[in-house]
Parts: C-alpha cells; sequence; structure tokens
C-alpha cells in the first residue's frame, strides 16, 4: 500500500485541518462533520490523521488496542489479564493511530462485532469477533459520504461514539468494550441531507470549498501529482515538516490540562452563544474545549478572544436553530455575531 | 477536429483513437472514460479498439448498473463457504478488475450510492469489504468506462464519479465510416507505459492547465490534476521524457472540453460556435493536437500567457457544439440538474426497503436467504449433529460420510425488510392573476412551510406551477430545500388560470412517484376559480368543467390530496373542486401555520385524506 498523502503538505483548508487537530488534542470534543465539494481533499486530509499523529501504546494482542496504562478502561480480556498479573504491566507495543474507514457497504455485524463463524464452524466455538469499533478504539472513526449510509447505522454509530462503549446482545453473545473514538463524517451536501438530530452530536462541523485563486490551485495540483508520481519521495521531502507539527500536538496535548479559561472567556462564550439562539450547552461546551486546544496547540498559557474567534464556526455552525430555507449559509451568521460581539 | 461539424470524416474519428490510445497506457491513472453514446458499432469499434491495445491477459469486466453489494465489492462464497465448512470470501467485480478496466453499463441509471462504491475504489486502489461476515482488503488499482447512453443533460452518469475520470468522450454524431484505425499500435503501448514513470511536467504547463479549467468554470481541483496526468501520458505515448504544451493541448481537450461549465469569452463565442474561428495560433495547436507525432519545435514556450491561451483554444475547440447551446440557453438550468442531488433522490432503488434483520423462515416466494446468520444459526450445533449423524449412519449405510455443514430447515434465516415508506408531496402552486393579486406571497409562504415540514421528516417535494396558457413541473422531486426554495421565490405571478392542466400535470407528477413505489401526497394552492382551458383559449365555462373533469380523475386515481383555498373570501368553487378530487379542504385565511401543517401531515396519512371536511 502506498503511504497516504501528508497532512502538512494539504494546501489551504486551515479550517478543515484546525478542526482535525483540535479533535486530535482533544478527543472529547466530539466528532469532526465535514462538508464540502467534490475535489477538495475531504478524505485526503482525515486518511493523513493517521501518519501525522504520535504513536500510542496498546496491549500486545488486544483487539480494542487497551492502553497498558489504563486498567480502569480495559476490556473484559485485558482485565482478565491484569488480575493474573497483579501490579505488573501487560506487555504492550506502539502502534500508529487507528484511522478505521467505515466502508460503504458496511453491514451492522461487521461494525460492531459477532459472532466468528470461521470458529464457530469449524472449532464448534462460541466467540465473538470484533468489527470495526473495535479496531477504531482510542482512534478515529471515520466515515466517507456519510449522508449515504443508512440511518440505523448512524445512529447506531452516533450512540457508540458518545457513550464511548460499545455493546453487543446478538447470536447469544453477550459482549461490551471499550469503543472511544473520534467520529469524523464527510459528505457533500448536494448528495443528499444530513438528518438536523445528529448534526448536533457532532462536536466541530466544517464547511469545505474549491479554492478560487490560481496560485493555490497550482499548487494543489502539482503537489498532488508529485505525490501520484513517487508517493514515497514525495513523503520523505515533508518527513521534518510532518514531524515537526507531530511534536506540536504531542505537546499540545500534554499542557491542555494547563491552560487556562478565563472567566471573561466563559462569558463571552455565552454571550455568543445566546446572540446565535443556540440550544442547550453543548455549543458553549464545545467552544470552550476547542478554544482550549486551539491555545495549547498555539502554546498559549490561557484562551483569549482570538481563540474564540477561530473555534466559533466550526464548534456553533451546525447547532443554529436551522431555518432550512435561510440560503444564508450559517458560518457567515457565526462571523457575522463573533464580529459584532468581540468589535465591542 | 478543430471544427467539429463541418471537417471530413475520418477526423472525427482522431480525438477518439487518441484517447483510446491514451487510456491504453494507464488505465489505473486516468481513472475512467466516460463514453457518451447509444449503444451501436461506433461504440462497439472504440471498446474494441482499445481492448485490442491492453496487454495480454488485462481484466476486462463489464458491470451492469444495478449490481449489489456482494458481487461489486465482494462477500461470501456460498457453494465454497458450505463446501469448505469455514467462511471463504469470493472477490467482487472490483478486485477481479485490478490492473485491468471494468466497463459500467448504461451509467446514467447509475445509483448515488454504487457511484460512491467506485470513487472510493478510484481513490483508495483498494476496496475494502465489511459486511456480513466478511472482513477484506484487495488491491483495485483499475480504470473504467463509463457506458453513458443518457439523453440530454438531465440523464447522465452521476458527478461525483465522473469528476474523477480523465476522459470524456462524445462519441454521437461520429458514424460508422468515420472510424480508422488505431492511433497507436501495442509495442508502442508497451513502451509508453514503460516511460509513463519517468515523464516531467513543468510547473508552468500545470499551472496553464489548471488556468484553463478556471476559465471554463471547471471547479474541481482533481479535474485539473486528471489532465496533468493526460499530459504526461500524452508525452508518454509520445516518446517523450518531457511533456510540452501540445500534450497539455490534448490533455486539456480529452479533460476539459465536455466538462465546460461556463465560455472563456462569452461575448461572440456563442455564435461562432459552427466555425470557431479562433485568433492566431489556433489553427497551430489545432494541428497540434491531431497530430501529436508531429515533432514539437516550441518545447519551451517563454511566455506563459501565451501557453495558457493555446490550451484554452484547443479545449474550446473540441468543446462540443450542443453543449455551446446548452449554455448559452439555460446556464442556470444545466447546472443545477447536473446537481446529482436529484439523481439520488430519483435513482434511490425501487427497493424492497431496507434490511432491518433477519427471521427465521424459508427462502423462496420472494424471501432472501441470509447465508451468513443461516450459518451462525447453524454454527453451534455443528459438533452435536456430527455425533448424530455417525450414530444415524452407522446404522443406514455406513458408507455415507458426514456433510461439512449440517444445515436443517430451521436454521434457515432470511432477510427482513423494512419498505422504506417515502413519501413525496407534490405542490401544485396557482400563480395566476386572480392568485397573485391576493395571495400569491401568501400561498408561497404557506409552500415554505410545508416545505420546512417535508425537509424535518425527509420526504421529498416536487413543485407544479401553472399560470398564463400552461402549467410546468418547477421541480422534480428533490430532499433539497435549497433547490425547492429557489425555484419558488423565482415563481413569478398573473396572467389565465389554466387549473385543468395544473391538475393533470400535478396528478402526473404524482402518478410516476406512485410507479417507482412511493407514496405521493397532492397539495394544491388555488382559487379554484378557471378561466383558461386545456388548449390555452380564454373560456371561463369550458375551463371551469374541464377543471372539475379533471379533478375527478384525481379522485379516481385515489391519490391523498389537499386543497387550500388561497382567496380572500372562502368561494364554493373552491370546495367543490376540492370534493371532486375527494380531497382534504383548508381555507387560508383561517389557516394558521399549524392548522395548515396538520392538514397536510392528515393529507399525506392516508385513511384520514379521504375524509370529507366538515
Amino acid at each position: 500500500m502506498r503511504p497516504e498523502f501528508p497532512f502538512s503538505a494539504i494546501v489551504g483548508q486551515e479550517e478543515m485541518k484546525l478542526a482535525l487537530i483540535c479533535a486530535a488534542i482533544d478527543p472529547g470534543l466530539g466528532g469532526v462533520l465535514i462538508f464540502g465539494h467534490r475535489g477538495t481533499g475531504k478524505s485526503t486530509v482525515v486518511r493523513a490523521i493517521s501518519a501525522l499523529l504520535p504513536r500510542i501504546r496498546t496491549v500486545d494482542g488486544c483487539p480494542y488496542n487497551c492502553d497498558p496504562e489504563a486498567p480502569f478502561n480495559h476490556c473484559g480480556a485485558c482485565g482478565e489479564r491484569d488480575k493474573a498479573n497483579g501490579k505488573a504491566a501487560l506487555k504492550s507495543r506502539l502502534r500508529p493511530v487507528p484511522v478505521v474507514d467505515l466502508p460503504l457497504g458496511a453491514t451492522e455485524d461487521r461494525i460492531v462485532g459477532a459472532l466468528d463463524l470461521e470458529r464457530a464452524l469449524t472449532a464448534g466455538e462460541k466467540s465473538f469477533e470484533p468489527g470495526l469499533l473495535a479496531r477504531a478504539n482510542r482512534g478515529f472513526l471515520y466515515i466517507d459520504e456519510v449522508n449515504l449510509l443508512e440511518d440505523h447505522l448512524v445512529d447506531l454509530l452516533l450512540d457508540v461514539a458518545a457513550s464511548g462503549e460499545n455493546i453487543v446482545e446478538r447470536e447469544g453473545l453477550s459482549v461490551r468494550h471499550p469503543a472511544r473514538f473520534v467520529l469524523i463524517g464527510s459528505g457533500n451536501p448536494e448528495e443528499g441531507e444530513l438528518r438536523p438530530q445528529l448534526l448536533d452530536r457532532y462536536g466541530l462541523s466544517v464547511e469545505v470549498v474549491t479554492p478560487r485563486d490560481i496560485e493555490t490551485r497550482v499548487e494543489v495540483v502539482a503537489r498532488r501529482d508529485a505525490y501520484e508520481q513517487d508517493p514515497a519521495g514525495f513523503v520523505a521531502s515533508w518527513k521534518s515538516r510532518e514531524s515537526r507539527l507531530r511534536g506540536k500536538i504531542k505537546r499540545a496535548r500534554e499542557r491542555l490540562a494547563d491552560v487556562a479559561v478565563p472567566k471573561a472567556s466563559l462569558r463571552r462564550t455565552t454571550e455568543l452563544c445566546l446572540k446565535l439562539g443556540c440550544d442547550g450547552l453543548r455549543g458553549e461546551l464545545t467552544v470552550m474545549r476547542a478554544a482550549r486546544a486551539l491555545a495549547s496547540f498555539e502554546n498559549a498559557a490561557e484562551v483569549d478572544d482570538q481563540h474564540l474567534a477561530r473555534v466559533a464556526a466550526p464548534a456553533l455552525r451546525h447547532r443554529l436553530r436551522r431555518n432550512p430555507l435561510d440560503e444564508t449559509g450559517s458560518g457567515t451568521r457565526v462571523a457575522r455575531a463573533v464580529e459584532e460581539l468581540f468589535a465591542e | 477536429m478543430s471544427e467539429p461539424a463541418t471537417q471530413a470524416n475520418p477526423d472525427r474519428w482522431k480525438l477518439p483513437a487518441l484517447a483510446c490510445a491514451l487510456f491504453a497506457v494507464d488505465p489505473a491513472g486516468l481513472q475512467g472514460v466516460v463514453l457518451r453514446a447509444g449503444p451501436g458499432p461506433v461504440r462497439d469499434c472504440w471498446l474494441r479498439q482499445l481492448r485490442e491495445l491492453l496487454p495480454a491477459g488485462t481484466p476486462w469486466r463489464r458491470m451492469p448498473a444495478h449490481i449489489r453489494d456482494d458481487r461489486l465489492l465482494g462477500g461470501l462464497d456460498l457453494s465454497a463457504t458450505l463446501r469448505a465448512g469455514r467462511p471463504v470470501v469470493e472477490p467482487g467485480l472490483l478486485a477481479e478488475s485490478h490492473g485491468g478496466v471494468l466497463l459500467i453499463a448504461m451509467a446514467e441509471r447509475l445509483e448515488a450510492a454504487t457511484a460512491a462504491r467506485l470513487a472510493t475504489a478510484l481513490d483508495r486502489g483498494e476496496v475494502a469489504v465489511e459486511r456480513a461476515g466478511v472482513s477484506s482488503r484487495a488491491p483495485a488499482r483499475l480504470g473504467m468506462i463509463a457506458l453513458d447512453e443518457g439523453i440530454g443533460e438531465e440523464e447522465a452518469a452521476p458527478v461525483s464519479l465522473i469528476d474523477r475520470f480523465a476522459i470524456c468522450l462524445q462519441l454521437d454524431g461520429i458514424r460508422l465510416e468515420d472510424t480508422g484505425a488505431p492511433s497507436a499500435d501495442k509495442s508502442a503501448i508497451a513502451a509508453a507505459r514503460q516511460r509513463l514513470a519517468g515523464v516531467r511536467i513543468s510547473h508552468e504547463l500545470i499551472a496553464a492547465l489548471c488556468a484553463t479549467a478556471a476559465r471554463l468554470g471547471i471547479d474541481s481541483p482533481r479535474v485539473a490534476a486528471l489532465a496533468v496526468r493526460a499530459a504526461r501520458v500524452a508525452a508518454a505515448l509520445q516518446g517523450d521524457e518531457q511533456a510540452a504544451e501540445d500534450h497539455a493541448a490534448l490533455a486539456a481537450q480529452l479533460v476539459f472540453a465536455c466538462r465546460a461549465a461556463q465560455l472563456p469569452e462569452a461575448e461572440q463565442e456563442a455564435e461562432a460556435e459552427e466555425e470557431p474561428q479562433a485568433p492566431e495560433e489556433a489553427p497551430e495547436s489545432g494541428e497540434a493536437e491531431a497530430e501529436p507525432q508531429a515533432p514539437e519545435e516550441t518545447d519551451d514556450i517563454s511566455d506563459p500567457k501565451a501557453l495558457r491561451d493555446q490550451v484554452l483554444e484547443a479545449a474550446r475547440a473540441a468543446i462540443p457544439p450542443d453543449l455551446l447551446a446548452r449554455l448559452r440557453h439555460a446556464n442556470q438550468r444545466a447546472n443545477s440538474a447536473r446537481s446529482s442531488a436529484r439523481s439520488l433522490a430519483r435513482r434511490r432503488p425501487a427497493k424492497r426497503g431496507r434490511r432491518i434483520g433477519v427471521r427465521p423462515g424459508e427462502p423462496g416466494a420472494g424471501n432472501v436467504l441470509n447465508l451468513v446468520e443461516t450459518l451462525r444459526t447453524a454454527a453451534p450445533w455443528q459438533a452435536l449433529r456430527k455425533t448424530r449423524h455417525k450414530a444415524g449412519a452407522a446404522s443406514r449405510s455406513p458408507a455415507a460420510s458426514a456433510p461439512v455443514v449440517s444445515l436443517r430447515r430451521d436454521d434457515f434465516r432470511i432477510n427482513r425488510y423494512q419498505q422504506r415508506s417515502a413519501t413525496t408531496t407534490v405542490f401544485a402552486v396557482d400563480a395566476s392573476g386572480s392568485a397573485a393579486l391576493h395571495r400569491l406571497a401568501e400561498a408561497k409562504g404557506a409552500v415554505e412551510l410545508l416545505l420546512a415540514e417535508s425537509y424535518q421528516r425527509r420526504d421529498q417535494v416536487a413543485l407544479v406551477a401553472f399560470r398564463g396558457q400552461v402549467a410546468e413541473l418547477l421541480l422534480p422531486p428533490t430532499r433539497s430545500l435549497v433547490r425547492a426554495k429557489r425555484s419558488l421565490a423565482g415563481l413569478p405571478g398573473g396572467g389565465g388560470t389554466p387549473l385543468a392542466a395544473g391538475i393533470h400535470l400535478a396528478l402526473e407528477t404524482a402518478l410516476g412517484i406512485r410507479r417507482k413505489g412511493e407514496t405521493p401526497v397532492l397539495i394544491f394552492l388555488t382559487d379554484g376559480r378557471a378561466n383558461v382551458a386545456l388548449d390555452g383559449e380564454p373560456d371561463r365555462p369550458r375551463a371551469g368543467d374541464e377543471a372539475l373533469a379533471a379533478a375527478r380523475a384525481v379522485r379516481a386515481e385515489e391519490v391523498a390530496t389537499l386543497l387550500v383555498d388561497t382567496s380572500p373570501r372562502p368561494r364554493q368553487v373552491a370546495r367543490q373542486l376540492a370534493e371532486a378530487m375527494a380531497a382534504a379542504y383548508l381555507a387560508l385565511p383561517h389557516a394558521g401555520a399549524e392548522a395548515l401543517s396538520g392538514a397536510a401531515r392528515a393529507a399525506g396519512s392516508g385513511p384520514a385524506s379521504r375524509r370529507q371536511p366538515a
């Protein structure tokens, strides 16, 4: 398999990159929804994430990528091994952050996991064959063309993403295992809209558009062409920039808990949400968390207005009480509100 | 080819022949060809030439438009699985086509979901399967050929897929006599394949291709990237190490021409479609593309502007004349029609509903066996059954060997489907003078309200308007609210009331929806006062009679209907019309937003609609 297109080589699309970086720094932000036109590099950017992020330590042989240092979060098997091991840590290995693609046409049994058919038929054993949700634990689950996915599967995924746990009750199996992942959905609005109830479940939402100016486009095409021509060489030539960005994300993660959110910023956030008429507290929480991730990424000691302004649109645009007939993009509405509020 | 309509015949084959050779060099890199052509000897000739140019043993598969996932992506091999007693995966068409070519038959009928699967395979170069007990990935680097037999721009292969295909060819208008020999032979193709990886392309040339795409209104960067690839392939085919401007010109012709969404200079070009009198270098470039074998002397063009112009000129020369006409007439429409939103809405499979699980039962009689679930059910019993079988067999005939998997009738699991009761609401809006004067704005408001409702229920909407002499389907069934809103906002008022024509068209639309297995709901917004007869003549009595007759046709078809009376003071005439249709009746003046949506819901929910309003 050829290496993925490097994250840092993606031209423009700053908002999309920022949203993914924030989600990588603080996985608790909730998923990211990427809506945009054809050929804007939606899938490319998501698939580039795996190579970008620092590798994670997992229990050797665990199908759920359990973290050896977080025994409270272990799957059944690792829990047993913890007990047997006593205080000693489990054998572990480093591996890239899983970015699991949910292919179109995937069926429920493969997503949640099911009875292992092969073992059942050959050995007559009843055992659980983990599905994609298991594979995605501690990583990302990516659904391209999320608007083409069957509704019941979308519901299922959102439910698991919110609870962090996959509970399987089928074929006489009763299994539960950790399934914490960042859900990333992408789609083209021209190919069908997403149910409004689902929008709110995503932490961030970005809209990507085709770059307008020729220079940017030429750069996009030229880099793409260079990559197609020699994937390995192209990736190698971006290696140092990738590792610089990786280091930045890693430090941002470590620092995240120390970034202060001043009272004034919280008040600003609340004012903004009130002004836009967002229901519930999820909007405020997301703005706050995303701003903190951003501040941490930029090595700031505390969140300021400029951080809030930059994450406001991705954190709020999909939560506005939507008049489906209003053609003004919700991103514009957020931007306007931010401008008015912060001008004061 | 610089003068598509008037040139001598064999010239018409040059571009297709070149396209054929280019694609034969690099099917996976160019990703695909759209062949806009009816079935016939010309298309067969092109395909045959392509096949002959490909190296021996190159996979060549054909995919029907309505293929199912297990054959497209891969699935469990039924007989092998039963024989072996363990799951055996059977590769799908995509994996089988790896390294070769996949033909997509009747691409204009392709469903959005299938198109998305094909597009993913192109993007990834592999096919991943996570379905029904199978988890596998297989390489799938291939080129696709979409056989697009669509008529007019309404009917075309899904843009999401076409956007990834480098070459776009229009074979209609070429006769069998025009076809000639391929423009390269097998050894040239093989040599070009060898050379391709080493071909370089300058930044200026990439810039020129991007600029051309932009001037032609082609937004997707992906298309420009494909043109770059095509230029490279053209250079390789010609034996060059460095792509030159005539290669870029050829690429622009093959990749951009058919997709042009706007004309570079809109002023006189529209008139000049028959003979594009190009300034200065155009004929030259025309020559160059016609014979890429010709040695190129202008290896580096110093002036990037001249370079851009040349590439643009080449692309423009190859723009099909009907595209020009189309752009001139209905620029806006052509764009919206190309959007695949509608194709999604319209081409959702005439489905048996979505699978919601399995239940015990026997296959046959329309029931589909779910093999995986059946095997899962049988699996726990295998050990037990085998011992039993042995015991039984010993007493009967010792020779009979136990089957690998022993299935019983009560193991059978069949798929359960849930009928997706998609509802499409057809709004028939009276935009005539009498209605417009009073309440067209309010009617529009009411429709918007109902639209928002439909949106929440994920229903589709369609919009019929009638005014002046005719009724018109402004918006075929769609799920896109923005489009509905737009066509409603653009609806002018005034003129007579061709009520009967409006009812007929609305009913026709509703019946079309029903034929697709979905449920139509009709909502009329009118004051009920017809004054234009079906033949367009202003004749009040006749128009009234015809409207009533049309209304009775609605009743006969038993379509759920709501009639909203838009006149300021509700009149008998609208009420009579509603009765003739067996429609629920609602007078707008008394209808608050809630009454309106409530009535619409009631109309949609079946039996309630048959009730006469009090």
